[in-house]
């Protein structure tokens, strides 16, 4: 192996080494850690001073206790399960209002495309703070959705919606709204009309035809849609500190409040390594199909 | 076979009128004479003036862009080598390793990539500031500029490449004159899309930044948790424009690149 070829492997190989690994190996090892008043706040710290003897004292110490803890105290538990909740009934939401708007997009007029491309991107490049932040001054008490309900006569007295988990479900689709869009707009432009024509010859109503044509040619799209709002939500920490209540429990903000309020890092990395592990899935999911789609266009 | 039903019609409205309504809003409201963020108290800037007297905003945006300037440059660079490793690297010692940590910081939710980088910092005793800031911004935009370079290198044509080396060209005059030009604009739209990234993180930025460097996003953040304020709303105004203005430009600008190839492969036919 050449010089150069090693130097173009190994700078951005250690880089992430250093700074995606490591770091989340000291995760690991603090999840398996016990709380203590010193700094930094956990014990064992390793002492390679000591040598051998150092590293299997520091060994001995580390146990399973923070996660046995976890799994004892139920507002742990209810996190992780309003998360899910809260990410797959956003999920869904966000596949009901993005479906019809990729599928309106991929049959608008040709020279329409390339500007309605970019009313879904414009939204995705700007800050996703202020696009919260916009939100919570429509859903306050005395906000313009509030004035417009009274207005048009469905409600008699401002909702309450900011601060409750519907504001956190409204949230999470404005934000994610154009990732479920983009990729069934992809794989609904590529779609052959030819095949909807032919269907109709042979008998099927529209309706028919969409069912059973439209929807299984874009279940690539609507899959891959799907985990990129389903993976990020479900560590959301912005869109629920800023718009739920107090009792709108995600693990995101737990974790946040556990390491910064409580100063319980040893439960704060536990609560880290249990979120990866229930992402996991859903990304090996997702990959999968997104090698399906790769080879699908070969 | 493309028709554009009343269902299609409707469903494109009421879209954008969902994505674009609260944004319009706040836009409009930045221009409002009141402090009172429901009340309509006649046009006025003075908010935007109020804004650019702010110390602590300014100081805030002046630390982000620098940040997001020096982040999203380490990260272009490393990404690219990192994408052209992925792509033409072929076998090496740890391949499937490089290839996992290359994707996972896409996936990985930021207050865990946060926490880490945090634990990581303080286990090496390193300060926290705009240094760790940047370190951490260029960890996880270099996988993003990774995947935009890579899509590009795997689309092209690599005679090309062969054909520069068969003509005497060592390795790396190949890449500067042939690679690079070719891969060019993936490189750049991988950097705005860091660049982006990095002025926009908040989560991460809280864990990794320490008392001496607030960020834009922070300093938001925490004055947003108190409510709707009319600085904010310009402030909000004014990146709003800046994205508009960046998106529309180079929207156009590929545009016209693709009109210009095309008619310039229309001319190569026609000649030969």
């Amino acid at each position: 192996m050449n010089l150069r070829r090693f130097t173009l492997i190994s700078v951005p190989y250690f880089w992430l080494l250093c700074l995606f690994l490591v770091p989340f190996l000291i995760v690991l090892k603090i999840s398996l850690s016990d709380v203590a008043l010193s700094i930094p706040p956990y014990t064992p710290t390793l002492e390679l001073s000591e040598g051998w003897a150092g590293v299997r004292d520091f060994l001995s110490q580390l146990d399973f206790e923070n996660f046995r803890f976890l799994a004892t105290d139920d507002l742990y538990w209810k996190s992780y399960l309003s998360s899910v909740q809260i990410a797959l009934i956003s999920t869904t939401i966000c596949l009901l209002i993005g479906f019809p708007i990729a599928y309106g997009m991929a049959n608008a007029p040709q020279e329409w495309q390339p500007t309605l491309m970019l009313l879904v991107i414009l939204p995705f490049w700007t800050s996703f703070l202020i696009r919260v932040y916009s939100l919570i001054g429509i859903l306050s008490q005395e906000g313009m959705l509030n004035q417009f309900l009274m207005w048009i006569g469905i409600i008699n007295e401002p909702l309450t919606i900011l601060n409750t988990n519907i504001a956190v479900y409204i949230g999470i689709v404005y934000t994610y709204l154009p990732f479920m869009i983009l990729p069934i707009y992809a794989t609904l432009i590529k779609l052959d009309g030819s095949l909807l024509e032919a269907a109709e010859d042979l008998g099927c109503s529209r309706t028919e035809a969409f069912w059973r044509i439209t929807i299984p040619l874009s279940k690539a799209g609507i899959i891959a849609g799907c985990f990129l709002v389903f993976i990020p939500a479900l560590g959301e920490f912005v869109i629920p500190s800023l718009l739920g209540g107090s009792d709108t429990l995600m693990i995101g903000k737990v974790l946040y409040e556990e390491f910064f309020a409580n100063r319980d890092w040893p439960v704060a990395g536990a609560v880290a390594v249990i979120l990866l592990l229930i992402l996991i899935i859903p990304i090996v999911l997702y990959q999968r199909n997104e090698q399906k789609m790769m080879e699908a266009d070969k | 076979m493309r028709r554009l039903t009343w269902f299609n019609a409707t469903s494109l409205t009421l879209g954008f009128a969902f994505l674009y309504i609260p944004m319009l809003v706040v836009i409009i409201y930045s221009f409002n004479e009141s402090r009172l963020v429901t009340v309509w108290g006649g046009f006025s800037t003075k908010w935007y003036g109020e804004l650019l007297q702010n110390e602590a905003f300014l100081d805030a945006a002046w630390v982000t862009f620098k940040v997001g300037f020096a982040s999203s440059i380490f990260a272009t660079i490393l990404g690219t080598m990192g994408a052209y490793v992925l792509v033409r690297g072929g076998r090496f010692y740890g391949r499937t390793l490089f290839s996992g940590m290359m994707y996972a910081p896409l996936v990985m939710p930021e207050v865990i990539t946060g926490l880490s980088l945090l634990l990581l910092f303080i286990s090496i005793g390193l300060d926290r500031g705009m240094f760790t800031i940047i370190l951490a911004h260029a960890t996880f935009s270099m996988c993003y500029v990774s995947v935009v370079v890579s899509s590009r290198l795997v689309s092209f044509d690599r005679s090309v490449e062969e054909a520069a080396l068969d003509l005497g060209c060592t390795p790396f005059e190949a890449f500067r004159l042939v690679t690079l030009p070719i891969i060019a604009p993936a490189v750049i739209s991988g950097w705005l899309l860091a660049l982006t990234l990095s002025l926009d993180d908040l989560v991460i930025a809280s864990f990794v930044a320490g008392p001496s460097a607030t960020t834009l996003p922070i300093k938001v953040f925490s004055s947003i948790r108190l409510g709707v304020s009319p600085e904010i709303n310009a402030l909000s105004t004014i990146m709003i424009a800046i994205v508009t203005i960046g998106t529309i430009t180079a929207s156009i600008t590929t545009k016209r690149a693709v009109l210009r190839r095309k008619h310039e492969q229309q001319m190569a036919e026609q000649t030969t």
